[in-house]
This record gives structure tokens, sequence and C-alpha cells, in this order.
């Protein structure tokens, strides 16, 4: 193995994980507060996913722009996928959640609950041609509803250059960006978490509702500014995704979805740094794994890693928020 | 800060009944927690509710606070029907609980739960929160001490202190406390007592819950005994402190 190989599988170990750590960051933060976890967010980061796609569409988005308009471009369609994403999540914990938590249901049937939006909002996605059909709209929305169960791709406007080499090996500006962008949220995130008056709000919610409640906190709009932030943070997400991987579909969260989960356990859930470590640590072992039992053995080898973690640190890396295990 | 010259008689006028309990019941599931308990809380005055484990104690404090739903019954405040204001609600109103054993966020520093504690005051931005900050350092210095560490790894005592600091720093009226001596040393019961003393001299009224009847008794102006979720005795605190079937069934010879 050479070092460009190694540095070229490092590098891009670093942007899967922290794309995964992003996204992650939903399935942790409604984990904290609820104690659940919330299975139709893979479909709230690939909603965002096209959201930001249709963006560029509509905007002609092309290669060979001028890197500010290229930029502009990709700023609107980070908006454009935080705000669906965002809203998308805000609308599963109205259906889903919001109602079943008010009659007490048991965990279990939020859980199947979630399941179930999760199936209707990719499907809705990979039906998109005969709903606009229905409607009349299919020849209109076409470009954008045509071939809806097939891959779409991302009209990336930004060139991918080649900064620099390191040992051969070139690093290039769309993964840098997309590193940096990630874990530029996730420090955002974490500070709101800690510093922000509604961020400790969240805190205490899922260190102690009972005592939240005394405190005046009202633990329904935190359920819901958690499902925010896990939007915003996925629709981010889908995004970098985009730039990294060019292209999306409507099952597209269904496999990332559970790797995000993944790296969510791997870190500790409820611990938003836990989220960090665990995708870093999930994209870098797939990425080994695959220089040294073959690329189609990287999903095994980040399941073993998993369970592999989980028996000897039963609540992840970093494990939950500090010495409260509740049952 | 003025420390009242007499901690044990305090010159206090009790007021009208800040809080009125009318015929309280609470089930869980089908089992009746609390049956048909009433009582009334003295504005600036101190009462207790006293009673074994699993009298019902907890719940009605629960209760009050709107964490546990009422199947019957009314529960007043400042002449005003709180019972179906929801928990979150009532602390604007004035009422804080200081929840039993370790209700403290164990994931927050000293100096932020007290921080949450003033979470709902609208005076958030003026000095007034520091100033009660440092009001609670000062009648619980161990916290002053302690005030960068996480609140989960210090001991019962030192939580269930800073649980009532927290309570504090919403400013109430009428304060909470649920078994506030649990799980202390001999010599910290009798220094929390005299806090509550304090607390209540500054002009707070309080309703405790308590298992360490003698004490509670002779902190308290008025006192209940509950009973498998029944009042079975009501009094003055001096009263029944000297009830030979008081002390004989919840004194049983303790302090």
């Amino acid at each position: 193995m050479s070092l460009a190989t190694f540095l070229d599988l490092t590098l891009s170990g670093l942007v899967v994980g922290a794309i995964y750590a992003l996204f992650a960051l939903g399935y942790t933060l409604v984990y904290g507060v609820l104690r659940l976890i919330n299975f139709a967010h893979s479909e709230v980061f690939m909603w965002g996913s096209f959201a930001a796609v249709w963006l560029m569409m509509a905007m002609g988005a092309r290669s060979g722009m001028s890197i500010p308009a290229a930029i502009g471009f990709l700023l609107l369609a980070l908006i454009a996928a935080m705000a669906v994403s965002g809203a998308i999540a805000l609308v599963v914990e109205k259906v889903a959640y919001s109602r079943l938590r008010h009659k007490n249901a048991p965990p279990l049937v939020a859980l199947i609950s979630a399941i179930g939006a999760s199936f209707v909002l990719a499907e809705i996605m990979g039906l998109r041609d005969k709903i606009a059909g229905w409607v009349g709209l299919d020849g209109v929305l076409a470009p954008y509803v045509a071939r809806a169960r097939d891959t779409t791709s991302f009209p990336n406007p930004l060139p991918n250059v080649t900064l620099f080499e390191v040992a051969d090996f070139p690093v290039r500006s769309n993964q840098l960006i997309v590193l940096f962008a990630a874990l530029i949220m996730m420090v955002a995130l974490d500070q709101f978490v800690r510093r922000s008056r509604l961020g400790r709000g969240v805190r205490a919610v899922s260190q102690d509702p009972e005592a939240a409640a005394l405190m005046g906190i009202n633990r329904d709009r935190v359920i819901q500014l958690t499902f925010l932030l896990g939007g915003l943070m996925a629709g981010a997400a889908a995004l970098l995704y985009l730039m990294h991987i060019g292209v999306t579909r409507f099952n597209v969260g269904f496999i990332l979805g559970i790797k995000a989960f993944t790296a969510a356990v791997l870190g500790g859930i409820g611990n938003i740094r836990g989220a960090l470590l665990g995708g870093l640590t999930l994209g870098l072992a797939e990425n080994y794994g695959s220089l040294i039992f073959g690329t189609e053995w990287k999903d095994v080898v980040a399941f073993c890693l998993l369970i592999v973690v989980l028996l000897f640190r039963p609540t992840g890396l970093l494990g939950e928020s500090l010495g409260k295990a509740r049952a | 800060m003025t420390s009242p010259e007499t901690s044990t008689a305090p010159e206090r006028t009790l007021g009208e009944p800040l809080l009125v309990v009318e015929g309280l019941c609470v089930n869980y599931g089908r089992i009746e927690a609390i049956r048909n308990v009433g009582f009334q809380v003295p504005e600036r005055g101190i009462a207790t509710l006293i009673g074994a484990n699993g009298a019902g104690k907890t719940t009605t404090l629960k209760t009050i606070s709107g964490l546990r739903p009422v199947r019957a019954g009314r529960i007043l405040f400042e002449g005003e029907d709180i019972t179906k204001v929801p928990s979150h609600k009532l602390v604007q109103r004035g009422i804080c609980q200081s929840p039993e054993g370790r209700g403290v966020f164990p994931g927050m520093t000293v100096e932020e739960n007290l921080d949450m504690g003033a979470y709902s005051r609208k005076d958030r931005r003026t000095g007034a929160i520091r100033e009660d900050r440092d009001r609670v350092f000062t009648l619980f210095p161990r916290l002053l001490e302690r005030r960068s560490q996480f609140a989960g790894t210090m001991s019962g005592g030192e939580q269930q202190m800073l649980a009532i600091g927290r309570a504090l720093m919403s400013r109430p009226k009428l304060i909470l406390l649920d078994e506030p001596s649990m799980g202390l040393a001999p010599k910290l019961i009798q220094q929390i007592f005299t806090i509550i003393r304090e607390i209540n001299a500054q002009g707070t009224t309080v309703l405790l819950v308590e298992q360490n009847a003698m004490q509670a008794l002779r902190t308290a102006d008025v006192a209940y005994v509950l009973e498998t979720g029944e009042v079975v005795r009501e009094g003055t605190g001096a009263a029944l402190a000297e009830d030979d079937s008081i002390k004989a069934a919840y004194l049983g010879g303790d302090v």
C-alpha cells in the first residue's frame, strides 16, 4: 500500500464520517429527550437532498459558473435543504409522535409509527411522478419528477480543484469544504446546546424531564426544538453528501440512516460529541476495512466494529450523558 | 440578608391560606395513591405533611406541581384554581418544588443547576440572578466550594442542598420541599431545618414533606399526618409533637 492510498482512504473516511456525524445528531438529540429512535430521520435527510437538487436545477446551476456565483448557489441550496429537512422533521414530530405521546402510548407504538412515517415519506418521493400526474403537473414538472425511482444527480457548480499534494496524493477542494463545513455545523450546534438558554432547556429535559418541568421548561417545546435542530443538521448533511457523492435517490436514506444511527450508538447515543466521534470512527473504519478486506466488506467491518465496541462499552465510546442511564 | 434574632420562634404573622388543597384524589392506574386529601398552607407559614413511607406524601407534592393528573378535587393558589395548570407554568405563578432525592441535573455543574432554577424568570438579564445565587451560596457554603462540579458526582446530601437552592433561584412565593433531610447525617439534618426556618423568615411560604417527623413538627406552624393516602390528623406542629399517639406511631424515639 502506498502512502497516497492511505492518505486517500483517511481523508475520504473523515469526510464520510463527518457526514454520518452530522446526520447522527438528529438521532442523538431526539433520543436524548424522548428515549426514542426516530426512524423517520433518514427520510428527513433524503427530502433535504432533493430540495437541494431541485433548487439547483431550478436556478440552472452548471459547471463553469464563476466561483462566487457557484458559492452563492451552494449556500442557497444549503438553506433550502436545511429548511425542507427542518420542516419535514417538525411534521414527523407533529403527526407521528406528538399525539401518541399525549395519549401516553407505549414506546413501541411510537417506534412503529416512526417506521411507518419513514416508508410513507420515502414512497411519496419514489412515486412523485405518479403524484404529479394525478394533479396534472407531470408535464411542467417533468425534469423534477421523471424516473422517480432512479438516481438523480446533483449539478454541483463548484469545480473540484486540487489544492495541494501530499506524497503524490492530491487534496481536493470539495473534500475539504465538506469536512470543514460539517465540523463547523457540529461545533455550532454543540455550543448552542451548551450555552444558549434553549439549549440548556434541551439538556435539562434529557437529564431529568420532571425536574425540567418543575423549572418551568415546556417539554413539548423542547421536543419540537430537538426535532427541528436534528432536521436542520440532516439537511446540511444532505447537501454535503451531494457535494461528496453527487447523486441521491428516494431510498438513499435507508442505508445511510442506519450508518448514521450506528455512528450515534457507537459514540454513545444521547451525546452530541459522541456523534462526532462515532461518525469519524465509523467513516475511517469502513475505509480501512475496505483496504484490508476489499470494498465489498466495508459494511461488514463497520457493523463488526459496532458490536465489538458495544461488547466492551455498552453505552458507546463517550457513554450517555454523565451518570444518568435512565431505564 | 438579615438573619432573624430568634430562629426557633420567629416573629411572623401568618396570613390567609396561600395554598388550599380540597378533596384531592390521585390514582396510579387503578390503585388509589391518595384519597380525599385536604389541607391548607398559611401565607408566610410552614406547613408539613408527615407520614410513613408510601403514605402519599410525595404524590401529593407532585400533584400540586402538576406532575400527576388529578382524578378529583381542587388545588387553589392565591385563591385561583391551579388544578389543571401544567407544571411548567406553575413556576411563573410562584410555586417551585425541590424534588426528593437526586432530582438535580446530573450532567450540569452546581452553577448551571442553580441557573436552571432561574430559567423562567423575566429578570434574567439583570444582576438579580447573581445576587440570588450568592444568597444560595450564603445559605449553603458547601455549594460554593463545589460550584464547578457536576451535580451527578456529589453526595446525596449535597444534591439535596442543590435542589433546594435551585428551587429558591426561582424566587418562589411557595416552596415545596420533598424530604429535604433524606440521606443526611444527623448534624446536617439540624442544619437543614435551620436553613428552612431561615428561608421562611425571609418571606417564603414552605410546604414540607418529611419522614423525620419530630424535626418537621418542631419546625412547622401547621401539620398534617398522612396515612395510606388519607389525612388522619391535623393540628399545630407543637400540638402534634406532644401527642402521644403521634409519638408512638411516627417518632419512635428518634432525634
